[in-house]
């Protein structure tokens, strides 16, 4: 890199003055005006904006939130009361940040769908995806613990049920807990730090999200037809077309998100949330909040403890060798007719163990989480790497602006060999 | 915005003229103004005092046990209120100030309800700090009244800014008497 001024292209003097110092108005006007975008997105791409959207709301509400929160076993529980009956607005903000956390999930299991189904995590892309795994553990951690401050008994139980995970861990496993906790029970210094890092962890995700972009930004964004593209005819600058794509999806987020918080709030939760914590009484029916339910589903289907623990932990950090697991070269699942039914069937051993989560510990939900579990894992660890070997993918587009325009564009029929061959300047 | 220029429906040069775009522009700023104002306002009004704050607004307090020439210090939303039992010669000496000197003018009459009851906020005018005054041994300043420590302001027996930094006289708060010797603050 070059030492002295940036040679700036803004006319205004004082932002010019500015950006010949620290080039940020240059970097958003190549990052987010110009930079060559796929031109064949689908909604689905919409989904990496609305998951920023929704950390800023989420840090938005928990700040002000956190004014009027007390971490103490003593006033937690009655803090979050008041903050819902005496502070103004302060339904509206933690009502905001509580279905804030259920609208994060159903967004960021969106995009994970999408990468999923699209081959995002394919060759160049596997760090990206990598990183995003590991906003996704941070946001699970977040959540966690989040859900641990009201102080009401599922809060109490479930930070007593999953810290008690570390347990199983044979010789160390006490020790840990017990670390956790900074006690002998889930008490005052356990809501404390949790508290703490609660505050913490959501800024770390903003510092593995701006990783998780800038690794975008150099690969480029994968798109449905997965083909990457050839040169300019295949893009379109970010900046009008997507600003505007992705705020059409913004509305729609939030029409939805605001018809949960103003019609029904609490349509997610637990009503046992609203009974404060009693050390001395677990609740009859103690299940996580929807959005951990497929991961506690394989660890209930497991007889053993440790191993319970263990395929619960690695139902996720399968996900970090996704890369290398899927052998096959073609990205999208449009193009892998036989791969895309096993991927659907994913989905639905995911719902499936959604729903056994939910229930109890009983027949045939035990027997059909089995059976969900042992095809969750198959999907990663055997069909796909088979896959790319047996499965005959389906023709490729040339390029996406073939596809794209092809037919419509050119009034019927192939493009004529010169037309196609003439904006095919390689980038 | 050098774009603009190009686009078929801008107006001829030299023709400046209110085009479809400009209007576009203009109502999409216009709600997402609006829009930005409806975000802000739960936010902001969230730091405003609780309703459990406000339903602390009010003190009372029972006047029997100050005798003439005592003063007491109450709690009044977080706030020291002094309240003094004046004897006759202090009032006098408050009243025989000329309005005129004063730099923050008040006669002693518009600060009292019942002539030997001064109800004060005992907030320094300047900084926030608390005077003193209140108990015998206390310094009370130049004035006979109350003495800012943190930057040397002089209140007379009336709680008026006699010398020192501090812009106006110490406030006195709404009150009643509940009866001739209880009151309520706030």
């Amino acid at each position: 890199m070059a030492i002295g001024l940036h040679n700036s292209q803004v006319t205004n003097p004082v932002l010019r003055w500015v950006d010949q110092r620290l080039p940020v108005i240059t970097m958003i006007q190549k990052e987010y005006g110009t930079f060559p975008t796929p031109r064949n997105f689908n909604y689905f791409w919409n989904f990496g904006a609305l998951a920023m959207i929704n950390l800023v709301i989420m840090i938005a509400t928990g700040i002000f939130l956190a004014m009027h929160y007390q971490p103490n076993t003593a006033m937690a529980f009655e803090s979050v009361e008041h903050i819902m009956r005496d502070v103004n607005f302060g339904w509206l903000i933690r009502y905001v940040h509580m279905n804030g956390a259920s609208m994060f999930f159903i967004v960021v299991y969106t995009h994970i769908f999408r990468g999923l189904y699209y081959g995002s995590y394919k060759a160049p892309r596997e760090l990206l995806w990598m990183l995003g795994v590991v906003i996704f553990l941070l946001m699970m951690a977040t959540a966690f613990m989040g859900y641990v401050l009201p102080w009401g008994q599922m809060s109490l139980w479930g930070a007593v049920v999953i810290t008690n995970l570390f347990s199983a861990f044979p010789v160390v496993g006490d020790f840990i807990v017990t670390l956790l906790w900074g006690g002998f029970s889930v008490d005052n210094p356990t809501l404390n730090r949790f508290f703490a890092l609660h505050y913490l962890m959501p800024f770390m995700i903003v510092g593995v999200v701006f990783l998780h972009v800038a690794a975008l930004h150099i690969t480029g964004s994968n798109n449905p037809l997965g083909v990457e593209p050839k040169g300019p005819q295949d893009t379109i600058p970010f900046h009008p077309y997507y600003t505007i794509k992705d705020t059409v999806g913004i509305v729609v987020y939030l029409m939805v998100f605001a018809a949960l918080v103003f019609f029904s709030p609490n349509y997610l939760g637990h009503p046992d949330n609203y009974i404060p914590a009693n050390p001395l009484s677990t609740p009859a029916h103690i299940v996580p909040e929807w959005y951990f339910l497929p991961y506690y589903a394989i660890l209930r289907a497991v007889p053993d403890k440790l191993g319970g623990v263990i395929l619960m932990f690695s139902s996720i950090l399968v996900w970090l060798a996704l890369p290398w697991l899927d052998t096959s070269k073609v990205r999208s699942m449009n193009f892998r007719p036989v791969a895309r039914i096993f991927f659907l069937l994913w989905c639905v051993s995911f719902g499936v163990l959604m729903y056994c989560g939910g229930k109890p510990v009983e027949e045939p939900f035990v027997t059909v989480s089995r059976i969900a579990t042992a095809y969750y894992f198959a999907y990663f660890l055997v069909i796909l790497p088979l896959l790319g070997r047996f499965e005959r993918p389906m023709p490729l587009p040339e390029s996406i602006s073939r596809a794209v325009l092809g037919m419509k564009a050119m009034g019927g029929g192939p493009l004529p060999a010169g037309a196609a061959a003439k904006p095919m300047e390689k980038a | 915005m050098a774009d603009m220029a190009t686009q078929p429906s801008a107006p001829p040069a030299g023709a400046p003229q209110a085009t479809k775009r400009d209007f576009l522009t203009l109502t999409a700023t216009a709600f997402a103004a609006v829009g930005v104002g409806a975000i802000v306002w739960p936010f902001i009004a969230s730091m405003n005092p609780a309703r459990d704050v406000l339903a602390l607004s009010s003190t009372e307090v029972d006047l029997t046990p100050i005798a003439t020439g005592m003063a007491v210090t109450v709690m009044w939303r977080g706030k020291p209120v002094f309240v003094r039992n004046r004897t006759a010669e202090e009032i006098a000496t408050a009243r025989a100030v000329p309005v005129s000197e004063l730099r923050d003018p008040q006669t002693d009459q518009s600060r009292v309800q019942r002539d030997n009851w001064l109800v004060m906020v005992g907030v320094c005018t300047h900084l926030g700090c608390v005077p003193l005054g209140q108990r015998p041994t206390d310094v009370r300043g130049d004035f006979s009244g109350w003495f800012c420590p943190c930057h040397g302001s002089h209140y007379d027996g009336s709680g008026r800014i006699r010398k020192g930094p501090a812009p106006a006289n110490l406030a006195v708060p709404q009150y009643t008497f509940l009866t001739p010797t209880q009151i309520r603050i706030g």
